[in-house]
């Protein structure tokens, strides 16, 4: 988890590793009931980033949760309300016009660690306010 | 095309007591079919208690890039599954009604039918596969 904002509650070291458990094994789960691929590993097989079938979102009552896998493993997480639509273009637009842009491109971020740049988080939120999901 | 692909019906534990496809698939394996379904129960214990905002229930739609996997938990805890084609409308409607209503019908009513036992009913199965394949006609898709 590198960066985190907006969470209700506090989150937990405890929870972060739940997550990351259930994105993993929502995947593979994902990929083993793909009804479109005829040949299947066998369960539980190592897995590169980016084989099989992945997940864009799943959804409750209460929450809808969008997921998007960069080509170099970083989780992009989106939570919103369960009414809003599909979100895996606006992801892909955090992911390559503010993530790249404006924290990749720092010198002062290290990858793998967690950051905090002013310029992004203030991007992030502009760009939210345009979708209509922040007040 | 909206299709459905098929049922699972998950216990009480997490245990598969029914599962189902509607037109061919890749054969999955029965005991990597038990897998998924008790990892699916975890998935949605785990998600509800994730939730960013209290009282959250279980997953009802995840949506991968290939499916959509549908999921109706009842009142008394059973999970019933539904993978359909992205996009294929009423499924959670349909899960809701149709297929409970045959659930109640032939598996609940049945006196010899114990919770959180295999399903083994015929009559379940019957109307199951001629409802859903009878929806995947009109779609214009063959068993």
């Amino acid at each position: 988890m590198a960066m985190l904002s907006g969470w209700h509650r506090r989150m937990c070291e405890e929870d972060f590793k739940l997550m990351f458990g259930l994105f993993w094994s929502m995947r593979a789960l994902a990929t083993a009931l793909d009804p479109k691929n005829p040949t299947k590993q066998q369960m539980g097989a190592p897995m590169r980033i980016g084989d099989g079938c992945s997940f864009n979102s799943f959804r409750t009552s209460s929450y809808k949760l969008h997921f998007l896998e960069s080509p170099s493993g970083l989780k992009f997480v989106l939570t919103t309300d369960p009414s809003v639509g599909s979100m895996s273009e606006q992801l892909q637009y955090i992911y390559a016009s503010l993530f790249v842009e404006l924290v990749v491109k720092n010198p002062l971020y290290t990858p793998g660690e967690p950051f905090l740049f002013e310029p992004f988080s203030a991007a992030l939120n502009k760009y939210m306010r345009t979708l209509g999901l922040l007040s | 095309m909206p299709t459905l692909y098929s049922l699972w019906i998950v216990g009480r534990n997490g245990g598969l007591l029914y599962s189902r496809d509607f037109v061919q698939l890749p054969p999955i394996e029965f005991n990597d079919k038990l897998r998924l379904a008790s990892s699916w129960f975890g998935m949605c214990g785990i998600s509800a208690q994730l939730s960013p905002v209290p009282d959250s229930s279980g997953i009802q739609l995840m949506q991968a890039d290939t499916f959509d996997l549908h999921s109706f938990h009842t009142l008394t805890g059973t999970t019933f599954m539904l993978l359909t084609e992205p996009h294929t409308p009423d499924a959670a409607e349909l899960l809701r009604t149709t297929v409970y209503e045959l659930y109640c019908d032939y598996v609940l009513k049945n006196p010899f039918h114990e919770m959180d036992q295999v399903i083994k009913s015929e009559l379940f199965d019957q109307n199951l596969v001629e409802r859903c394949q009878a929806i995947n006609r009109r779609w214009g898709v063959g068993a």
